[in-house]
């Protein structure tokens, strides 16, 4: 049920203004809810940066989430999460 | 990717009959800075709260819409956490705040100018809100009103 919150506070956040970026481990309810922006990522229901105690892999993961800010669209706009997508980033 | 099929019977049974509320027309705000001019907010909804709130009730029926309001200069590893879902397994998010609730990498991000600025509260919600009508029509909107305010340009939103 996360997986919808977020969704519906994105959806109010967007309304009034305010950009917002995600990530989901539940893609199917992402699609569902049509989250407006959304990183999803492969690793279990509540571990959504991946691993405890690995702050590069937690940035790895915000960094691609970040980078979806700048997809033209249009929403809802949902992408995997890849390695590939941190390292154009210094 | 996690699927469904990792949830207990019961709770693939119910969501299966759920019907989740769709955003349609999904609303889209373009960032109105770069990233790296923009002053960015945290929202979880791990149920973290600081030592001083009240814990979230876990017992409302319908999952309770409130937030809590937590600076962003916050020690993470004091948070309580009140999010009591059986979905998943909560021992690394225990084990790790930041792993839900990534405050200490945002503000390494704003360090290093990856990010504009933190914003000054992050906010915490509970995640089982299964009757999202209070959410939708107050808290959300009351949530948003704190950000106007803070001046906040992109938001990272986190489920648990």
């Amino acid at each position: 049920m996360c997986h919808q919150t977020v969704g519906l506070i994105a959806g109010e956040l967007e309304r009034r203004g305010i950009a917002t970026t995600s990530v989901t481990a539940l893609e199917e309810i992402t699609k569902k809810v049509r989250t407006p922006r959304a990183l999803a990522v492969p690793y279990a229901l509540g571990y959504p940066l991946g691993k405890p105690g690995d702050p590069e892999l937690q940035t790895r993961i915000l960094r691609a989430a970040f980078a979806l800010l700048e997809a033209p669209g249009p929403p809802p706009v949902l992408a995997d999460f890849t390695e590939a997508w941190s390292r154009n980033v210094p | 990717m996690a699927s469904l099929s990792e949830l207990s019977l019961r709770n693939r049974l119910f969501m299966a009959r759920y019907r989740y509320r769709a955003l349609d027309p999904v609303p889209f705000a373009r960032p109105r800075k770069p990233l790296q001019e923009a002053r960015v907010a945290l929202v979880t909804t791990g149920g973290v709260y600081l030592p001083s709130q009240d814990p979230f009730d876990c017992a409302m029926k319908g999952g309770d819409p409130s937030f809590r309001e937590i600076p962003s200069e916050a020690d993470v590893e004091t948070l309580g956490i009140a999010h009591k879902s059986d979905a998943f397994d909560q021992t690394g998010f225990q084990s790790d705040r930041n792993l839900g609730f990534p405050l200490d990498r945002l503000r390494e991000m704003a360090a290093r100018g990856e990010i504009g600025a933190l914003s000054p509260r992050a906010l915490s919600f509970m995640g089982s809100i299964t009757a999202p009508g209070r959410l939708v029509k107050e808290t959300a909107p009351a949530a948003t009103a704190l950000f106007e305010a803070d001046g906040v340009d992109v938001a990272l939103l986190v489920p648990l």
